[in-house]
């Protein structure tokens, strides 16, 4: 596959490996934040930690829009599915996620509602225009990187003059959240050295909006592309900013981003959604001007209004520990939910419910660590 | 005058007729049904004598049953259909114990309003699969429920056989030390399923893998029957699933290389647009064997002369491990575990 | 939710609809937010749509980049 392999290959691995060994200050630990779930994922997948030295440590951040999704808009969608009108349209990761009492949209289909799988919005188009007297809902997620398909079948959807498709929005923004989780570091716990920025997002929105990073908070963040070889590269452009006592925004995945961006992206965007006064995050809590909903004048294909849903919050499990987790406070295996009563087949919180969230990711490919270091732990003692 | 009048027998419509409630009531159009589909497919001694049961000669030896149910959706699909699956895929459980499969019965449960063209397709394609395999099916069942109450249509089948003597391979015998090997690429038929599959549609040229294993199975037993420990075939859940379960019952775990593992690069590919893992991909048509480690090389061998074991290959070791986990060196050269499956293997988009 | 992946632009169809191929798998997508699509160009595609071009001389370049990185410690 092109432009997959290449940077997949393991002898070029070794040798970013060797490089990144010879170059790290052993009198220092670097601790990097990679934003994006997909990088969660990548890292986990291919066993990139095995490849880095003892001294630099990865914290998974909150960038997964599955794992932020709050109960109280899962309950909504699952209200919406329970309308015998309605049909659901979602992408497949939201299947499992928990919802209040035990339910979930899995559970609910089983249970008769209306609810279908899709691989896109063009998917969701395409049923409700084959299927005229049902209400179709697509249930929106995802950053920057997934807003503008959902911009475009709205924008369709107004063109095709389909009275029966509406969408529940619940489209997040990448730099604000980015800051809510620098604004909240406090201590040697949450130190963070650096962000690697997200590969898709940053197609879409450009290089510009990560600038804050170093201007605010002076710390790099380096846009990475999606194979571990990209990653490998972009944390070895890191620590030799951090080395050479730079701060700067740079972009290792040059081959699909730009400094501005994708304009056309950004201009549909800009105009089917509005910015909301502030959203709430599963486990970082209500974010101000981070997410989206329907402009006004889309507002006849906003579920939200069609629908009249007013979201009531849910509370997670008290004993959850996703909030801290998301900031890089504490990780997985400081919870004392991990792997007993929450895991992958029961996700009590966030972290644990998609495969690109840190629980899930260190559960799904990594736990496997935690023998060696318990050894270790328990012969120490 | 002609007093004895015979009513005309009219042929089923197999161009434009369809399964109703009559077909299952018991009565003539039930056994027309039966006559014109599925034994005109099945063509056996034991259909032509017509009883609800075969009489059969016990053979000597251990015999070894299995049962099976077959839902699989779409019902035809590339490189096969629910039919010819179910024919390989209950030879294929007899097989992986070392028996040989001697017969099979096929239960059909057909939704009202099925059309017959393609229920003689499948019947048509199920009596080659059984004649290819030298395995008749010897008996048979038929339901008919009303429309809505079964997705087309549903086969339940059973299979008997008969193990060899002093052979007895089991999930609980894997021992630290012994070899996996795989017979071919992995992942081929959950691939060619879910390209027909709606909202999925892509364009590949994957065929499944169906087919019966039995004749590989036998060869490998042949040459080195005492050195195998288990046989598995990867079906719902992949090569994960199985190597989970054989670690679990044999409370070993398992080291394995990712490079060695066979992929073809469309099932790579179509696995990287879904992000799916062909680790967790169905096969229908493929075993994994553990092994003494000194057979191995032999094993591959005999596995390699197989037309369906060309691609086999040696993928790893068991090793000891309480907590039973299955390692795996990755492409890239860091370490994962593969864990069992949570759930349905939904195709991800994050 | 960030799961994208480089494609080849295979044939243009109506609609601002292109058919991409990736490693012999082919599918239908929207490239409606890409401008100056052609046949032969790579493409980010993200749950059927085209996010962006993919830049081979910048892809060569970062490549390159790599090489140098692991030629230049001969590991242990």
């Amino acid at each position: 596959m092109k432009y997959v392999d290449e940077y997949r290959d393991p002898k070029l691995a070794k040798g970013v490996a060797a490089t990144i060994a010879a170059e790290v200050d052993p009198g220092r630990t670097y601790r990097f934040m990679e934003f994006c779930g997909g990088h969660t994922h990548a890292i986990s997948r291919y066993g990139v930690e095995d490849m880095l030295p003892k001294n630099v440590a990865m914290i998974h951040g909150p960038g997964c829009p599955v794992c932020v999704l709050p109960v109280g808009r899962i309950d909504d969608a699952i209200r919406l599915a329970s309308d015998p009108r309605v049909t659901l349209c979602t992408y497949a990761d939201l299947m499992r996620v928990p919802a209040s009492r035990g339910t979930s949209l899995l559970k609910a289909r089983a249970a008769g509602a209306d609810i279908r799988m899709v691989y896109s919005t063009l998917d969701a188009l395409r049923i409700a225009e084959a299927e005229p007297d049902r209400e179709v809902v697509f249930l929106a997620i995802g950053f920057e990187t997934t807003t503008p398909p959902t911009a475009l079948a709205i924008k369709q959807a107004k063109t095709m003059g389909l009275p029966n498709f509406s969408v529940f929005c619940n489209h997040v923004l990448t730099p604000v959240a980015m800051r809510a989780i620098l604004a909240g570091e406090s201590g040697e716990a949450t130190r963070l050295d650096g962000l690697v920025g997200p590969a898709h997002v940053s197609t879409v929105i450009g290089a510009r909006p990560y600038e804050f990073v170093a201007s605010d908070y002076v710390k790099p963040v380096v846009i990475s592309g999606f194979e571990p070889l990209d990653v490998m590269q972009s944390i070895l452009m890191l620590i030799r900013q951090i080395n050479g006592g730079r701060c700067a925004i740079e972009n290792q995945y040059v081959r699909a981003v730009t400094s501005d961006g994708n304009a056309r992206a950004q201009k549909e965007m800009a105009e089917v959604f509005d910015l909301r006064e502030s959203f709430e995050w599963r486990g970082l809590g209500l974010v101000p001007h981070s997410a989206l909903r329907l402009s006004d004048a889309f507002a006849a294909f906003d579920a939200e209004r069609r629908f009249d849903i007013h979201t009531v919050a849910a509370a997670d499990n008290p004993a959850c520990e996703c909030g801290a987790i998301l900031r890089g406070a504490k990780k997985p295996t400081d919870c004392r939910l991990f792997g007993s009563l929450c895991t992958p087949e029961t996700p009590m919180g966030s972290c644990m419910v998609s495969s690109e969230g840190s629980c899930a990711a260190h559960y799904v490919y990594g736990r496997f660590r935690d023998r060696s270091r318990a050894r270790i732990e328990r012969a120490a003692s | 005058m002609n007093l004895v009048m015979k009513p005309v027998r009219r042929k089923l419509d197999m161009r434009n007729g369809r399964v109703d409630l009559s077909h299952g009531s018991g009565g003539r159009a039930m056994a027309q049904l039966v006559s014109d589909i599925f034994h005109e497919a099945f063509d056996n001694d034991w259909l032509r004598r017509n009883d609800d049961q075969a009489s059969l000669d016990a053979p000597a030896g251990r015999l070894v049953m299995t049962t099976d149910g077959y839902v699989v959706s779409p019902l035809f699909f590339p490189g096969g259909d629910i039919g010819s699956l179910s024919v390989h895929g209950t030879i294929n459980d007899i097989a992986m114990a070392g028996a040989t499969p001697k017969y099979l019965s096929a239960s059909f449960i057909i939704e009202e309003g099925f059309a017959l063209a393609e229920l003689q397709r499948i019947a048509q394609s199920m009596g080659e699969a059984s004649r290819a395999a030298g395995v008749p099916i010897v008996t048979g069942d038929t339901k008919v429920v009303e429309r809505g109450k079964a997705d087309g249509v549903f086969i339940s089948t059973a299979g008997v056989g008969v193990l060899p003597d002093g052979l007895s391979l089991s999930s609980d015998k894997a021992r630290p030390g012994d070899a996996v090997l795989v017979s071919g690429s992995m992942g081929d038929h959950g691939v060619a399923i879910m390209s027909r599959r709606e909202n999925l549609e892509f364009g590949v040229e994957i065929l499944s893998d169906s087919a019966a294993l039995h004749g590989l199975t036998a060869s490998m037993i042949a040459v080195a029957g005492g050195a195998l420990r288990v046989m598995r075939d990867p079906t719902r859940g992949g090569l994960a699933a199985a190597l989970n379960e054989i670690a679990h019952q044999s409370n070993v775990g398992f080291a394995i290389a990712e490079d060695m593992i066979p992929v073809k690069p469309q099932v790579a590919a179509a696995c990287e647009f879904l992000g799916l893992d062909p680790l967790y991909v169905a096969n229908e048509g493929k075993l994994m064997a553990i092994c003494a480690p000194e057979s191995a090389e032999t094993l591959l061998g005999v596995m390699r002369a197989h037309p369906l074991g060309r691609d086999a290959a040696l993928i790893g070791h068991v090793v000891e491990d309480e907590r039973n986990f299955v390692e795996m060196t990755t492409h890239f050269g860091g370490g994962r575990i593969v864990d069992w499956l949570s759930g349905e293997q939904l195709p991800r988009i994050c | 939710m960030c799961l994208a992946i480089p494609a080849q632009v295979t044939e243009l169809l109506d609609d601002n609809m292109a058919r991409i191929d990736m490693g012999g798998v082919s599918k239908a997508i929207c490239i409606a937010l890409v401008e100056d699509v052609e046949v032969g160009d790579f493409v980010v595609v993200h749950v059927g749509y085209a996010l962006s071009k993919i830049d081979a001389e910048e892809a060569e370049r970062t490549l390159t980049l790599l090489r140098e990185v692991a030629a230049m410690e001969t590991p242990s």
